[in-house]
């Protein structure tokens, strides 16, 4: 038993390894002193001075930032308002149903963005700030359905039955026993929905149109000027929020 | 969450989605006055952008795109509300034979009158209709002078086994078969397929040498020293000085390409006044100036020499000497033919 403890545990060392080497390397490459990525000159904050002094760099993340808190606001709507509407149904409608839903978490994501862009053209709407946050509302709405399912196949249905009796409507019931025990998994989806929002590159890059270059889009670009370090802490503290925010909601569903 | 908490958060998400919708559709005159530029990341300086803002009274947003066939791609899928873009020369082309390019007014282009003498008649364009040299350059080789103690003179030098493993090729199908197709003495644009297969050939044996097919990183490559020849365009090698000054730049003596991004105002461009005095601002020669400067890239407008430092007009990797010019070509479209390059490089990639 100690033996095979001790394997389990080098081998889960190294795949965490595997896993976090990239980015520590990716965190410590940023406080280089150097421009170039593969030489190392020392520690300094001079990426974070020059991130902090980059105007179109502020102006991508201000946008990020602003997709991600719409889109996740629409998609938590929908997605919560199906997730309970969905369990008012026959058992046999429900599954089409939500397997329906489920499609956008399989569809290649290259060909959502494809398709999206088809139907803005169609439908005569310009590519912006708006198309983005659309798109990103849809992907985002089966993992709010996904995660606030789960949850509500965990309450007990007697607590609905009981608020009946003592004279509850179905919108009350709705309003003081239902949500109230959701709210921790609404909440846990919300963090979900804005951090894959805020990383997306491929939808966004389909959909985008004027004025609507987002943080990955523009680190994208950057690429093309020469890799600078600037990447490297801008990344760094991508990575820093989005790991406290996925962790914030994990902590959240746990509750 | 409660249910109040939930129709608050409806009510924003509505409203901010609302919100949304009103900026696009701001009033005539407020959308009148918002410039947008499709450009290539870090294509401007942000001083120079505010200065024009402030002398015309508008914004400028810009917006930002990693290749010439990302802009294509986005125009082509039905982007519109952008004004100015900067397609390289060859995009260029393809983008006026499409009809995505609106025509000039050479009235509001004062400062495109100036231009370099061998920048004012493109082959794609030769009275200035649609686009607008802004920024060339040529293709040669950068190499490590603290290695390579003869400066090459030749394409030829690709091939020294000598600096096996220590030679990078842009990943650009034409670029890297004009660099073949020159050192035997032929045209980056040739259509001849014996004179293509051979190229393959003599590139498939190249290959164990390279260590890269980079068009991205090879300044840090160079700087790094990982390697000590670069084939590519001279503004990185230039960038890559600033670290090594070893670096130096040469247009092997069989001829390199030369190339141009141009500025083009859209077709669907609902402001193409605004968006031609943005390109007139561009060209003034101290404005270009500024920007050959940050972007170590020359300036076409010819007016902009004497307000570009000494060092950057010298340095060939920018500013290509102009008795070069006679051994420089453009790309040009190989029609049909592009499909057996096509072939062929994908053939040299999968070796």
């Amino acid at each position: 038993m100690k033996q095979s403890g001790g394997w389990l545990w080098r081998a889960s060392v190294a795949n965490l390894f595997f896993l976090y080497g990239p980015i520590a390397a990716l965190i410590i490459f940023s406080f280089n002193a150097s421009r170039l990525s593969a030489a190392w000159q020392g520690w300094s904050l001079h990426w974070y001075r020059a991130l902090w002094a980059d105007q179109a760099l502020q102006a991508a993340a201000v946008n990020s930032l602003w997709v991600a808190t719409v889109s996740t606001l629409l998609a938590l709507l929908l997605g919560v308002s199906l997730a309970v509407g969905l369990e008012g149904l026959p058992g046999r409608r429900q599954r089409q149903i939500e397997q329906a839903l489920l499609l956008p978490l399989v569809i290649p994501e290259v060909m959502m963005g494809v398709s999206l862009l088809l139907f803005f053209v169609l439908v005569r709407m310009p590519l912006s700030l708006t198309t983005v946050i659309v798109g990103h509302a849809l992907f985002n709405v089966p993992v709010v359905l996904v995660i606030v399912r789960a949850r509500l196949r965990k309450l007990d249905p007697r607590l609905l039955e009981v608020a009946a009796d003592l004279g509850a409507s179905y919108g009350d019931a709705l309003r003081y026993v239902t949500l109230p025990l959701l709210s921790p998994a609404i909440l846990g989806a919300g963090l979900m929905a804005f951090t894959i929002s805020l990383d997306d590159f491929i939808v966004t890059f389909f959909t985008a149109g004027p004025g609507a270059t987002t943080l990955p889009l523009k680190v994208y670009s950057m690429i093309k000027s020469g890799l600078s370090p600037e990447i490297n802490a801008l990344s760094a503290l991508f990575v820093i929020v989005s790991m406290g925010l996925i962790g914030f909601s994990l902590l959240l569903q746990r509750r | 969450m409660h249910a109040k908490e939930m129709i608050l958060a409806l009510c924003l998400a509505l409203f901010l989605l609302g919100g949304n919708l009103a900026c696009q559709r701001m009033s005539g005159d407020e959308e009148q006055k918002t410039l947008h530029y499709f450009t290539w990341s870090d294509y401007v300086g942000p001083e120079l952008l505010a200065e024009f803002e402030r002398r015309h009274g508008v914004r400028v947003v810009v917006d930002t795109f990693s290749s010439n066939e990302e802009l294509l791609a986005k125009l082509q899928g039905g982007a519109t509300g952008y004004d100015v873009t900067v397609p390289s020369d060859f995009m260029a082309a393809i983008m006026i034979q499409q009809g995505l390019v609106a025509e000039l007014d050479p009235a509001m282009l004062p400062n495109a009158t100036t231009l370099e003498d061998h920048l004012q008649h493109l082959p794609f364009d030769p009275t200035q209709r649609y686009a607008i040299p802004y920024l060339w350059g040529t293709v040669g080789i950068g190499y490590d002078s603290a290695i390579i103690s003869t400066p090459p003179d030749s394409w030829a030098v690709l091939w020294d086994s000598r600096y096996a493993g220590k030679i990078s090729m842009l990943n650009d199908q034409r670029e890297v078969f004009g660099a073949v197709l020159r050192s035997m003495g032929a045209s980056m644009n040739t259509k001849d397929l014996a004179l293509i297969e051979e190229a393959k050939v003599r590139l498939l044996a190249q290959k164990p040498l390279v260590k890269a097919y980079a068009s991205d990183h090879y300044d840090q490559l160079l700087a790094s020293g990982d390697v000590v020849l670069a084939h590519g365009w001279g503004g990185p090698v230039a960038r890559a000085m600033k670290d090594r000054p070893s670096i130096r730049y040469v247009v092997p003596k069989e001829g390199g390409t030369l190339w141009a991004d141009c500025l083009v105002v859209l077709q669907s461009s609902p402001r193409k006044e605004l968006a031609m005095q943005f390109i007139n601002y561009l060209l003034e020669p101290q404005v270009a100036a500024r920007t050959a400067e940050r972007l170590l890239f020359a300036s076409a407008n010819k007016e902009a020499r004497p307000f570009v430092p000494a060092h950057i007009l010298d340095n060939p990797a920018i500013y290509p000497p102009l008795e070069l010019l006679p051994r420089l070509e453009w790309m040009t479209d190989v029609g049909e033919t592009l499909r057996i390059y096509d072939r062929a490089w994908t053939e040299l990639k999968m070796q």
